[in-house]
């Protein structure tokens, strides 16, 4: 920690001139950087940019086929990441790994007590009863304390928070010169995210590890790390301290014009020009219940799980309304209720004056047409053996007479045109455009019946900074031309702010808070609101903070460009 | 500098297809079962000898230039009696295998759509007849409706229902949970429209697989039937009824058993590649470790 020290100290990692190929295909390109002890690198850039590739290197954990040269040093001594045999007794004792997904990292069948046990007696001759001390030791470490987690958990009895927990222990179980950890809160709510990256900021400062964190995302970079190193296209395109290459323009900060447009990219506020317009609402929710039976027991059921507990709002034409709040708070199922997706057990949701919720045959069609859905994953929301043409052309299915195949491919092509695809897309498959792409695609489907309002259910989430800039500009001009409300669901506060008029806070079922966006990001008034906001990684106040260097933390290294 | 080009590394692979590498299970069980197609359909125009012609003469001569596979004990050529029987075996698999996909694949898809009253009604349905012998429900058709090819048909296309049923409804409950399925949805589509044009589709592969399976299954099944009795009636030739006649003269007339025993295995095997091999071919998990 202290400033004093760590100059002395060689670098824990060293990597140098780090090239991967695939055959004819660079994947890397003279990737070079130092881990200082005790310090975070943190690898920023979009989806194949090479950041995750880096680190299956330093673990010997390239694909096959690849081919790699450069040098690779830990403490000192090479790292024989070519030599798979070698590369065992490194893996887990000289370097941890951590990964986005704590529910698959973790075996299913095993206890917690010993998955951690297991690594240690695969490195040591400890005996099992020794490893499970240590095991208890190391959760112990990573706030999993033996009285209320016992070592004979299972991975399904923990929340994903804890699950990642076990994993950090079996990554430091070994207590490894280098940890590394690949999106390792990408997974998790904010306020969970929070507590990860301070725990691993903590155990690396105790050990004295260097970490490598892998993240797409700036502002837990800008809250983490020590040093950050921006990649694209296999390279390092910049690197340096995080408080020189993050703080505001004109005291240093990044040179590149690509780390330029990431920052901005991860900022950007889509400029919306049409106001919510005055009038009867478009979307009324009121007092909507939805109840879950209870498990099944022997005899009978447990009590009924409320998912939604008479949650009532009403959107303007033109508005767009975020609602967020973590994972279980009920907004994935209110957001299939609004959709007429999922019945509820009192309420009632309407569009354009009518009642929704118990329209049934061709009023449920006429009034889906006013209500469309984008969702999350541009991977799963299209059915891979159709194509573009026959996916966006789905919602015809609404209209009371169909186009014929001329007119529909027509109004396809004009559809594709708006959302910033070529006409040519109708013929192709899903699979061969990017995410972002896919998202228009999304977004095409749902325009197509010239619905009043669009859902949109972590829409961006997905998404790399960029085509997320692209995507919410897609969207707030699109409201613009045709005086569209939009409802995101989302957990990421950063996108709420940059589009929404209008926030309500979800936790537990119940909207805790709602009110204009910018009243509630400056002056948030439920406790619940104001957690939820202090956990978000938040770039702009982080640099703030950099730029005001008072404890944040100390950055030894001499910046080396 | 010039601005950044934007990056766009998600781009997903280009539309050119590698160049396709069928596994060899594919390969070689796909060219057994031809063969085996091939001898069927040569046979419906031309044996070597009339497999209905008794000539008690020629009885139980051992394989030789005239009789490849030797005569059985009416002096009929086992050759031209394995010929006409791969059409017994391979109708009644076929057809069988039919009946199993006809009415198991819907009702499965109906389980899966539904859930609820009739999915368990489906499912429990399904249950009972695994749980019941199939032989003794094979005895049940025949003893009721006499002994013969169709019977044994219906018999094992009965036991093929459930088989897929539960394959279809099982991946159907996976495929219900896409977003597509939901986009549907919100298209207004009823849980029918959504079955046939997103579900089953994306199930085609599956049920390929299953059916070559099931096939395999299905000529084994049938030469059981028949070699107790309750398949194809003579004259018309079947491979388990020759087997069973075989069994008392397997001293003296060994051929008589081998011939039709290694014909159906022949069959089986090619069948069981073929399934094996293109579960392969159209698993792209698998198709990924493969490396194609």
């Amino acid at each position: 920690m202290s400033p004093t020290l760590a100059p002395a100290l060689a670098p824990t990692l060293e990597i140098r001139d780090l090239n991967v190929s695939i055959g004819d295909v660079p994947i890397l390109k003279g990737v070079s950087f130092d881990v200082p002890p005790g310090q975070v690198m943190g690898l920023v850039g979009e989806s194949g940019s090479g950041k995750s590739m880096t680190a299956l290197a330093v673990m010997g954990l390239l694909p096959p086929r690849s081919e790699a040269s450069g040098d690779i040093q830990l403490q000192g001594g090479a790292v024989p990441y070519a030599d798979d045999t070698a590369m065992r007794s490194v893996r887990g004792r000289e370097v941890g790994m951590i990964f986005q997904e704590p529910m698959t990292a973790l075996n299913p069948l095993m206890t917690i007590g010993d998955q951690v046990a297991e690594t240690i007696r695969v490195h040591t001759r400890a005996s099992h009863k020794a490893a499970l001390a240590t095991a208890a030791r190391m959760l112990e470490r990573v706030g999993l304390p033996n009285d209320q987690f016992p070592l004979s958990r299972f991975p399904h009895e923990l929340s994903g928070g804890q699950r990642q927990r076990v994993a950090i222990a079996i990554a430091i179980a070994l207590t490894p010169k280098l940890l590394i950890a690949d999106e390792p809160t990408t997974a998790l709510d904010v306020t969970t995210q929070a507590q990860i990256l301070s725990l691993l900021k903590t155990l690396i400062r105790e050990d004295g590890m260097g970490m490598i964190l892998i993240t797409h995302d700036l502002a837990v970079v800008a809250e983490t790390a020590d040093r950050v190193a921006v990649m694209k296209s296999g390279e390092i395109v910049e690197q340096g301290e995080v408080g020189q290459m993050l703080a505001k323009q004109g005291s240093g900060g990044m040179v590149h014009p690509y780390s330029r447009r990431l920052l901005a990219d991860a900022t950007h506020a889509p400029v919306r020009r049409s106001k919510p317009r005055e009038g009867a609402p478009v979307l009324v929710v009121d007092g909507i219940v939805r109840e879950y039976p209870g498990v099944g027991r022997m005899f009978g059921r447990g009590a009924p799980k409320r998912a939604v507990d008479g949650v009532s709002f009403s959107i303007q034409p033109g508005e767009s309304v975020g609602l967020v709040g973590e994972s279980g708070c009920g907004k994935s199922t209110l957001l299939r209720t609004v959709l007429a997706l999922d019945t509820p057990q009192a309420g009632s949701v309407t569009v354009m004056g009518e009642d929704f919720t118990r329209a049934r045959g061709a009023d449920l069609k006429r009034l889906r047409r006013h209500v469309q859905v984008v969702f999350q994953d541009p991977y799963g929301s299209f059915d891979p053996r159709w194509r573009v043409e026959q996916l966006v052309a789905e919602n015809f299915h609404l209209l009371d007479e169909r186009p014929d195949r001329i007119e529909g491919r027509r109004r396809v092509e004009a559809m594709l045109d708006q959302v910033g695809l070529s006409p040519a897309d109708a013929d192709r498959f899903p699979h061969e455009f990017s995410g972002g792409q896919r998202q228009r695609i999304a977004i095409a489907r749902a325009l197509i019946t010239n619905p009043s309002i669009i859902a949109l259910d972590e829409a961006v989430s997905a998404l790399d900074v960029s085509i997320r800039a692209q995507v919410l500009d897609l969207l707030a001009d699109l409201s613009d031309r045709m005086g569209l409300s939009y409802l995101f669901v989302t957990h990421d506060l950063t996108v709420v702010r940059a589009i929404t008029d209008r926030l309500m806070v979800m936790q537990g079922g119940r909207i805790v808070e709602t009110g204009p966006t910018e009243a509630i990001f400056t002056a948030p008034s439920h406790d619940y609101t104001r957690s939820l906001l202090a956990a978000t990684p938040d770039l702009a106040r982080n640099i703030l903070a950099l730029d005001n260097p008072g404890g944040h933390h100390s950055t030894p290294q001499e910046t080396e460009r | 500098m010039t601005a950044p080009v934007v990056d766009r590394p998600d781009t997903a692979a280009p539309a050119a297809k590698a160049p396709l590498r069928l596994p060899p299970a594919l390969i070689v069980g796909g060219v057994m079962t031809l063969v085996t197609i091939a001898v069927a359909l040569v046979s419906l125009f031309w044996t070597p000898f009339d497999v209905e012609a008794i000539r008690i003469g020629d009885k139980l001569m051992a394989p030789s230039a005239a009789h490849w596979m030797g005569t059985d004990h009416f002096g009929r050529d086992v050759l031209s009696m394995i010929m006409v029987g791969s059409q017994t075996s391979l109708v009644v698999a076929l057809v069988a295998v039919g009946i199993g996909a006809g009415i198991g694949v819907p009702l499965g898809l109906a389980a899966a759509a539904r859930g609820g009253l009739v999915d368990d009604a489906v499912m429990r349905t399904n249950d009972l007849i695994f749980a019941f012998p199939a032989l003794l429900l094979a005895v049940m058709i025949t003893a009721v409706f006499g002994a013969g090819a169709i019977n044994a048909v219906i018999a094992i296309g009965i036991f093929n229902i459930p088989v897929f049923a539960r394959v279809s409804r099982g991946a159907a409950l996976s495929l219900w949970t896409r977003d597509y399925v939901l986009a549907a949805r919100t298209a207004g589509k009823t849980s029918g429209q959504i079955s046939r044009q997103h579900i089953l589709p994306n199930l085609t592969s599956l049920l390929v697989v299953q059916a070559a399976i099931q096939f395999a299954l299905g000529i084994v099944a049938e030469a059981g039937l028949s070699y107790v009795g309750l398949g194809a009636q003579p004259p018309i030739p079947s491979w388990g009824r020759m087997l069973a006649e075989a069994q008392t003269m397997i001293g003296f007339a060994p051929w008589l058993a081998i011939f039709p025993g290694v014909a159906i295995v022949f069959v089986v095997l090619g069948l069981s590649l073929t399934g094996d091999g293109l579960r392969d071919a159209l698993d792209p998990r698998v198709r990924r470790e493969r490396g194609a």
